[in-house]
C-alpha cells in the first residue's frame, strides 16, 4: 500500500528515488502529457460553462485522480516511490529542505527567474520545458515574490472548519470548503501557493514544476482532514446540475470515474499521519 | 476553417495584429450587447514596458478563444488566453491563480511575467 509522506521527513534515498523516477517520466515524454492535460482543463474550465478540473466541486476529486495517475506512472518506473506532500503552512520559507539541491532546487535567479540548482535546473539538460505558453524553455521560480506569505496554520484551520463542501453556483464565486481551499474566495490557500512559487507554477502549465505534485498532494490531504472533521458532510451537488460534475457523474478526461469513486482515498493510499 | 490550419490562422491573426490597426477587435459598446462581453471591459491599445498590448470585445467569431471569451487580448500581436471570473475579475494563462480587476491589468501582468519573452499562441502545444 502506498504511503504518502511529508516531504520534510523523506530520507536521502527516498528523495533520490523520487527525483530519478520524475526524470525518467520526463525523458520518455510521459511527463509532458500530464502538463498538457492540466493546461487543457485550466483553459477550458469556466465559471459560466462546463467546469471540471478547477473552479468547481470536482476540483478535489479531479486532482485526486490526476495525482493517482501520476503516482502510478512513477511507480511503473520505481515501485517504491510515493508522492510526498508539502505542508506549506509549516515549511514556509525558502530555506526549507524542499528547496535544497538534493531535492527540488531553489528559487530562480534575479532577472530571468531561472532555477540554477537542483535536478530540474535547465543546465542539467534533463528538464526542458516543452509544454509552455511563452518562449522560455527553462524552469523558473520566484519564491515569495508574487505574494509574500504562504498560508498560516491558523488560515488552514479556518478553512477546515467550514462545514459545507460546496455551494451554488458551484464556481469561483461559491462559499463553502472547496472554494475556500481552492482559494478564489477568502483567505486563499491553494491559489496563493501557486502564486508564491511563481515561474511556471503561476501559469496554466504549472505541472512543469515538480512541486506541483507536492502542493496538490497536500491540498488532497487537507480534503481528507476535512472529511474526518465533518463526517456528516458530503460531496455536492448530488445530481442534475448543468456544467458541473455531480456526485455520480463521470469525469473527463477519464470518463470512467466519478467523484463518488474517489471520496475515500484509503483504497489507493494512506498518509503518514 | 477549411483550407487553413488553426496554427496558420493564428499566425495570420498575429501578423494582422502587429502590422495594422485592424486587429480583430470591434468597438466595445456596439458589439458588447448580447455577446456576454462584460460591459465594464472596453477596448485598450497601449505600449506597456516596451510591448504593445491590445484588448477588446472580439468580432471574429471567437476562433481565438478557448471558451467564454468574447474578449480578446494580444501581446505584440500574439493572442493571450484570458478568462473572466464570476466576480468580474480576470486571469490569463500566464497568471492563472491571481485575479486582477480588468483585462488590461491581466495584459500588463502578462508583460511583467514574460520579462521580455515572446508569448506563444495558446494552441502551440
Amino acid at each position: 500500500m502506498t504511503v504518502r509522506k511529508n516531504q520534510a521527513t523523506l530520507t536521502a534515498d527516498e528523495k533520490r528515488r523520487f527525483v530519478a523516477a520524475v526524470l525518467e517520466l520526463k525523458r520518455t515524454g510521459r511527463y509532458d502529457d500530464f502538463v498538457r492535460t492540466h493546461n487543457a482543463f485550466i483553459m477550458a474550465d469556466t465559471d459560466s460553462g462546463e467546469r471540471t478540473g478547477h473552479r468547481s466541486p470536482s476540483f478535489l476529486p479531479w486532482h485526486r485522480r490526476f495525482l493517482l495517475d501520476f503516482e502510478q506512472a512513477l511507480q511503473s518506473v520505481d515501485s517504491s516511490v510515493a508522492l510526498p506532500y508539502w505542508d506549506w503552512s509549516a515549511d514556509r520559507t525558502v530555506r526549507a529542505s524542499l528547496w535544497a539541491p538534493d531535492f527540488l532546487g531553489g528559487t530562480g535567479r534575479a532577472g530571468d527567474g531561472r532555477v540554477m540548482d537542483g535536478p530540474f535546473a535547465a543546465s542539467t539538460g534533463d528538464w526542458p520545458v516543452d509544454v509552455r505558453v511563452d518562449g522560455r524553455t527553462f524552469l523558473r521560480r520566484s519564491l515569495g515574490t508574487g505574494v509574500r506569505e504562504l498560508p498560516t496554520p491558523a488560515e488552514v484551520e479556518s478553512v477546515l472548519s467550514i462545514a459545507t463542501y460546496d455551494t451554488a453556483p458551484y464556481n469561483s464565486a461559491s462559499d463553502g470548503f472547496r472554494n475556500h481551499l481552492e482559494g478564489w474566495r477568502g483567505v486563499n490557500l491553494h491559489n496563493r501557493v501557486h502564486v508564491w512559487v511563481g515561474g511556471q507554477m503561476a501559469t496554466g502549465v504549472s505541472p512543469n514544476d515538480p512541486v506541483f505534485w507536492l502542493h496538490h498532494a497536500y491540498v488532497d490531504k487537507l480534503w481528507s482532514q476535512w472529511q474526518r472533521r465533518h463526517p456528516g458532510a458530503a460531496y455536492v451537488p448530488a445530481g442534475g446540475t448543468p456544467d458541473v460534475v455531480d456526485l455520480n457523474d463521470t469525469m473527463k478526461p477519464w470518463n470512467t470515474v466519478r467523484p463518488a469513486d474517489l471520496l475515500d482515498h484509503t483504497g489507493f493510499y494512506t498518509f503518514d499521519a | 476553417m477549411p483550407g487553413i490550419t488553426r496554427r496558420r490562422a493564428l499566425s495570420a491573426a498575429a501578423a494582422v495584429a502587429t502590422t495594422a490597426s485592424a486587429v480583430a477587435l470591434a468597438a466595445p459598446a456596439a458589439t458588447a450587447v448580447g455577446r456576454h462581453a462584460p460591459a465594464a471591459a472596453g477596448s485598450f491599445d497601449e505600449v506597456y514596458r516596451g510591448r504593445r498590448i491590445q484588448g477588446g470585445p472580439a468580432s471574429g467569431g471567437g476562433h481565438h478563444h478557448r471558451h467564454g471569451g468574447d474578449y480578446a487580448v494580444f501581446v505584440d500581436g500574439v493572442p493571450l488566453h484570458v478568462m473572466r471570473n464570476a466576480d468580474g475579475s480576470w486571469i490569463s494563462v500566464v497568471s492563472h491563480y491571481a485575479p486582477v480587476a480588468t483585462p488590461r491589468a491581466a495584459a500588463r501582468a502578462a508583460v511583467e511575467e514574460l520579462q521580455g519573452a515572446p508569448l506563444l499562441p495558446f494552441d502551440a502545444n
